[in-house]
């Protein structure tokens, strides 16, 4: 299972990144040697083995929905590259 | 003997008594920083007013005789991915090289709660994806007995200033092996904790299922205090685990007689440098006379464990890494045209390297609509596989004990331009994370060139007691520890 040029352009979009034609050239091929030591994986039959996402026995942790004091709207927004009032400001996505 | 070169034991001791201040150690640990940083690059953020200010306060506590205990007064130099109320954290990266968290760390306000002086921010692998601080957007951490060669990675930089005394002890994390890897070249102790047992609240994600913060020190006692201060539950954090932390300082008993301990045979085969195996061989053997049985264990898939890593690591942090836009913090870069998905591109193409932008497509790949399967589920599936040799190996013994690294520290640049040949350096790391155990590294010796080996105690499920008392036990025995390398 290899991955093209094209497709590795295409995850790209997907996770938001810009690719040089360069770049797009140089990760296909570092892309492909790391996908190509994946297959290792298919040497195990793992059919009927079920998968981990948790490593440590734990089930879903719930708690009591509490108001309680949240940040200060001015330290929220302190880090904003642009704001507009009490918003963080985009560039204009509606025509 | 300057205070810089002390541990929190021996210098708690002198606080106590009145032979030494705070602001005494502050400023030995500065002199320090300011003669030995400009080669080893450990920092990247320090502030000498900010320290003394810390140390005058942990000093009238003391004076009122408040808030005493081991880590009152102890200057510590914290990971650049902790998030530090009002001090930049940068993660390494240039996008968040502007960026000041409104809030603490829930570690970072543990050690704040027990009057630490917070030293500075240390370097690391941009987002802790590497494994020898190269990977840093502001420049790599030198390993501090041989400037040419790498510190381990990602924690670099909290395993180099902890070796050449910049600070008393140090938090890394540990995705797989980021806090293990660095204390062996750097010859000093760390310890990843039981994935749960420490809050990640706070903590730049990597990748969930796998990172936990550690401690790394000076020696195994130290350590073993600095995780009983940032160990236990948080309601913060819903993956972190109810149970009350032992005191970790009382299972240092000297005493390991009767411990079972496995050599796993998949862990000393050919690939592996000579030298590491010897020396690790030798450590087991200086544990044997000590009362501990050495026995054979098996491991069987660790061959399978780099792949099943570098499928789930890069799958969760392509997910993690979604949140940086540039539209609430961080940096910003202007699309051309403006529009908002060019922004989304130009921001995350300057905001990050090479690297992180190669493990962000891997991870999107893996995840998607007709490879998950053959990817992502099937390494979650050998994770189970992974884990279950662990469980087996652990009916016959207690612990095991494994190399760090399959080769000592080598020369800075040697595999920064091949990332799969980095990344089989993680052989023997990663199957903690994956398996979620805790994993301790203890200086064991020197290579040829005088550079530290480490060993790896691994335990089962919240048996870190049991890591420290091995570890202490064959601490107290040699004294590889002792040795400070002259920079």
């Amino acid at each position: 299972m290899g991955i093209t040029r094209k497709e590795v352009e295409y995850v790209a979009h997907l996770a938001r990144l810009k690719l040089s034609p360069e770049d797009a050239e140089s990760f296909t091929a570092r892309l492909n040697q790391i996908l190509n030591y994946f297959e290792k994986l298919k040497e195990l039959d793992t059919s009927n083995i079920e998968p981990t996402s948790h490593s440590i026995p734990m089930v879903n942790a719930f708690r009591e929905d509490v108001v309680e004091p949240s940040l200060d709207v001015e330290e929220a927004l302190a880090n904003a590259p642009e704001r507009e009032g009490n918003f963080f400001k985009v560039p204009q996505i509606i025509e | 003997m300057r205070l810089c070169e002390l541990t929190i034991t021996e210098l708690s001791g002198m606080l106590e008594r009145g032979e030494c201040s705070s602001v005494d150690i502050t400023k030995s640990v500065y002199e320090r920083i300011s003669e030995v940083d400009k080669k080893i690059h450990a920092y990247l953020w320090t502030n000498e007013e900010y320290a003394l200010s810390q140390a005058k306060e942990a000093d009238k506590k003391r004076k009122a005789r408040e808030n005493l205990n081991p880590l009152l007064g102890i200057p510590i130099g914290l990971k650049d991915l902790l998030l530090t109320k009002g001090v930049p954290t940068t993660c390494a990266s240039r996008i968040l090289e502007n960026f000041v968290p409104p809030f603490d760390a829930t570690v970072v306000k543990k050690l704040k709660e027990r009057g630490v002086v917070v030293v500075g921010k240390l370097n690391m692998d941009e987002f802790a994806m590497g494994s020898t601080t190269e990977g840093s957007a502001f420049g790599p951490t030198r390993n501090p007995w041989g400037l040419d060669y790498i510190p381990g990675g990602s924690s670099g930089g909290s395993a180099a200033a902890v070796s050449s005394d910049m600070c008393i002890a140090s938090l890394g994390t540990d995705t797989g092996g980021s806090i293990r890897q660095p204390a062996s070249c750097c010859g000093v102790c760390g310890i990843k904790p039981t994935y749960g047992r420490v809050s990640r609240f706070g903590v730049i994600a990597y990748a969930s299922s796998l990172d936990q913060v550690g401690p790394l020190g000076k020696n195994v006692r130290d350590t073993a205090i600095m995780l009983e201060a940032v160990a236990g539950f948080d309601r913060c954090d819903s993956t972190s685990v109810k149970m009350d932390v032992p005191r970790y300082t009382d299972s240092l008993t000297g005493d390991v007689k009767g411990l079972k301990i496995g050599l796993p045979k998949e862990y000393f085969v050919k690939g592996i440098d000579p030298e590491i195996a010897d020396t690790v061989r030798n450590a087991a053997k200086q544990l044997e006379k000590l009362g501990a049985e050495v026995i054979d264990v098996s491991l069987p898939h660790t061959e399978y464990c780099i792949a099943t890593y570098y499928i789930i690591a890069p799958a969760e942090a392509s997910s993690n890494l979604a949140r940086y836009d540039g539209v609430r913090y961080g940096l910003r870069v202007s699309g051309e045209p403006d529009t908002l998905i060019n922004m989304y591109k130009a921001t995350r193409d300057r905001g990050f390297s090479a690297e992180v932008r190669r493990r962000i497509i891997i991870g999107t790949y893996t995840l998607s609509a007709g490879y998950y399967d053959a990817y992502y589920l099937k390494a979650q599936k050998v994770r189970t596989l992974i884990r279950r040799d662990f469980e087996q190996a652990f009916q016959k013994c207690d612990c095991v004990i494994t190399p760090v690294l399959p080769t000592p520290p080598y020369k800075l640049g040697t595999k920064i331009n091949d990332p799969l040949e980095m990344y089989l350096s993680d052989i023997f790391t990663v199957s903690c994370n994956l398996a979620g155990l805790p994993g301790m590294t203890v200086p064991c010796g020197f290579s040829k060139e005088n550079l530290p080996i480490g060993m790896q105690i691994m335990a089962r499920h919240f048996e870190e007691e049991k890591i420290f008392k091995v570890a202490y036990a064959y601490e107290q025995s040699t004294d590889w520890h002792k040795r400070k390398p002259k920079v």
